[in-house]
């Protein structure tokens, strides 16, 4: 059983909009018998966050095309994007590069 | 991502799985924190060198822009013209011999009143602008989409420049430079003086617009049937305002924050916008429509990845400002469509963004350079660009003036009237070229004439695009006076020069 995590997640470019507005969010991920990763954080965000336009911030199983996705403040595709296992205290950040956000 | 010199091969492949090497490819010491082309993992400190040095790199190779010249830089708040105002901060704040040496200002149109934003949401947006611009300390001009309602006629008047030799005028000019530098008092100085006392002129004058412009404007864009359209109108809007605030104040250059990720969705979109024949004007490095002010894209080789990692390390500020696009479903417009086809491509294949754009710097325009037109006639009333409709038989373009004729004249005669139709689209550019001013080629308009409506037909005076865009209007005659006034002088023009051509010899033969 993985203890729940606190991450601290932030939404900019415009991608904040699909989260009323607000640009950081802490929120406390529940325990479960595997450790967290980027997938299922993601699926979680869609699940309990995105109010409206769920489409315009996920797509697939990851997130929409040109929206970038930092961990940590280092681009997630240098650390395994959805397989990055996720930790506590974590610094999640998802900036949104299209036009309009 | 943007690297004119990376290789076409292999890079179509997809992605394998991310490289979990995380050393920095250029000192192989520090640790990566992004990929910026495949496979290139750089670390904080590299990235910010690569950064800084391709914004100086890209000023220098084109060598356009004179020491000591006005530039007005155009931003809108979001990351790429934020980064480039942050750029172009950094470039003056050098030592020399890198230094940047020319005279910025900053104009920001605001454009809430076309997206929907509330008074208060708009002068939130333009407070929090303001506070950056003043921190820059640049000269600023805050401009109003609302005024293109007392913009004058003349914003559309290409004016031409005398053709330079850019290599030697340029060498002059530094010469010309470093001697007034020596001197005890540099040409920098007034210069930088001006620019103080325009800043202290310009931020206490708050430029307004009457309630009725505002409801012009509202009358305006509820005429427009599609987004499409809508982004297209206010694309054009905005840059007249732009050129105005540049002419009035004296600048010569407008620098424009467009990236490569940005310019290779303008590019595939343009394509299907019909503005085929501007492409090279639209995306290239320097954009001489004008005339007298040029438009640079410096930041055409960032790719939006690169402005946003930069933008975020390194603390460059930015202002989230919605526009007409914000939150709309991905087939909401063709711009739209365009984006978000190339950034799913791109996601699969890295290299997408990169290939599109390397094209775009291949494209030339067969015509005339733009900026040695000076018959206005022969440039799109609109968009500034060379009209482009005088095209094969069998174009696109022909073929829906076909169609057009056909749905709308049904019984009518239509030979003359097809003839009619015919003249004005034929040819400014390419006969004029060959014998003079357009004869019987570039004649008038006689449908409008015969009209005699209040509001001039604009078909004629506009490229292929533009017909397409001012087509999805319901009301014409809601554009902005300048453009109905400058419209009805030009169809004058246009007409006499018909009238005149019966006079001269017929030229057409022979020209082509
Ligand atoms: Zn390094
Ligand atoms: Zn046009």
């Amino acid at each position: 059983m993985a203890a729940p995590i606190a991450l601290h997640l932030e939404f900019g470019g415009g991608a904040e909009l699909l989260f009323d507005g607000v640009k950081n969010h802490h929120v406390t991920l529940p325990s479960q018998s595997e450790p967290w990763d980027m997938r299922q954080l993601l699926a979680w965000i869609r699940g309990n966050m995105l109010k409206e336009r769920p489409e315009l911030f996920v797509q697939g199983e990851s997130v929409r095309p040109g929206i970038l996705v930092l961990i940590n403040d280092a681009d997630w595709e240098l650390m395994g994007e959805l397989e990055y296992q996720l930790q506590d205290q974590d610094n999640i950040i998802f900036i949104s590069t299209l036009h309009g956000g | 991502m943007c690297q004119v010199d990376e290789e076409y091969n292999g890079h179509l492949e997809k992605i394998s799985l991310p490289t979990l090497s995380k050393k920095c490819v250029k000192c192989k010491d520090g640790t990566a924190v992004l990929i910026i082309r495949v496979g290139d993992a750089f670390c904080r400190d590299c990235f910010k060198e690569y950064f800084i040095h391709k914004f100086r790199a890209m000023l220098g190779k084109n060598r356009v822009i004179f020491p000591g010249e006005k530039v007005l830089l155009a931003v809108s708040g979001g990351p790429a013209s934020s980064s480039m105002l942050s750029q172009v901060q950094e470039g003056l704040s050098r030592d020399a011999p890198k230094k940047l040496r020319f005279v910025p200002g900053i104009v920001f149109v605001d454009e809430g009143g076309a997206c929907g934003l509330s008074v208060e949401e708009r002068q939130r947006a333009i407070a929090q602008l303001e506070s950056i611009f003043r921190e820059k300390g640049f000269p600023y001009h805050v401009v109003h989409l609302e005024q293109v309602f007392s913009l004058p006629g003349s914003v559309l008047e290409a004016v031409s420049s005398a053709p330079e030799q850019p290599g030697s005028s340029y060498k002059a000019a530094v010469d010309q430079f470093i001697q007034n530098s020596r001197g005890e008092h540099g040409l920098m100085e007034p210069s930088v003086e001006d620019a103080e006392s325009g800043f202290a002129q310009l931020s206490t004058q708050d430029p307004t617009y009457p309630t009725e412009h505002r409801l012009a404007l509202e009358r305006l864009l509820a005429s427009v049937r599609t987004l499409t359209a809508k982004e297209d109108l206010l694309q054009t809007l905005r840059q007249h305002l732009i050129l105005h605030t540049a002419r009035v104040h004296g600048y010569t250059k407008v620098m424009m924050g467009d990236s490569c990720s940005r310019l290779a969705v303008k590019l595939l979109s343009s394509i299907s916008l019909g503005r085929g024949a501007s492409l090279a004007t639209d995306t290239g490095f320097s954009d001489t429509r004008y005339g007298d002010v040029v438009i640079v894209r410096p930041m055409r080789d960032y790719s939006s990845k690169e402005i946003a990692f930069y933008n975020r390390m390194f603390n460059v500020p930015s202002v989230f400002i919605p526009g007409l696009d914000t939150k709309t479903p991905e087939k909401a417009s063709i711009q739209r469509l365009t984006e978000s086809f190339v950034t799913k491509l791109q996601a699969d294949f890295p290299s997408t963004v990169s290939t599109i754009y390397r094209t775009s710097e291949k494209l030339h325009s067969a015509r005339t350079p733009q900026s040695a037109i000076t018959d206005l006639t022969s440039k799109c009333l609109l968009c500034m660009c060379a009209i482009d409709t005088n095209t094969e038989e069998a174009s696109a373009f022909n073929a829906i003036l076909v169609s057009e004729r056909l749905s709308q004249s049904g019984l009518r005669e239509t030979a003359p009237h097809t003839q009619a139709q015919a003249l004005p689209t034929e040819s400014p550019g390419q006969c004029c070229s060959s014998g003079g001013q357009g004869q019987g080629c570039g004649s008038g308009d006689c449908c409008s004439s015969a009209q005699s409506s209040v509001t001039p037909d604009l078909k004629g005076l506009l490229c292929y695009s533009c017909r397409l865009t001012i087509k999805d209007m319901t009301a014409v005659e809601t554009l902005p006076q300048y453009i109905m006034t400058e419209a009805e002088k030009r169809q004058r023009r246009l007409r006499m020069k018909m009238e005149i051509s019966e006079f001269l010899l017929d030229d057409e033969e022979s020209g082509e």
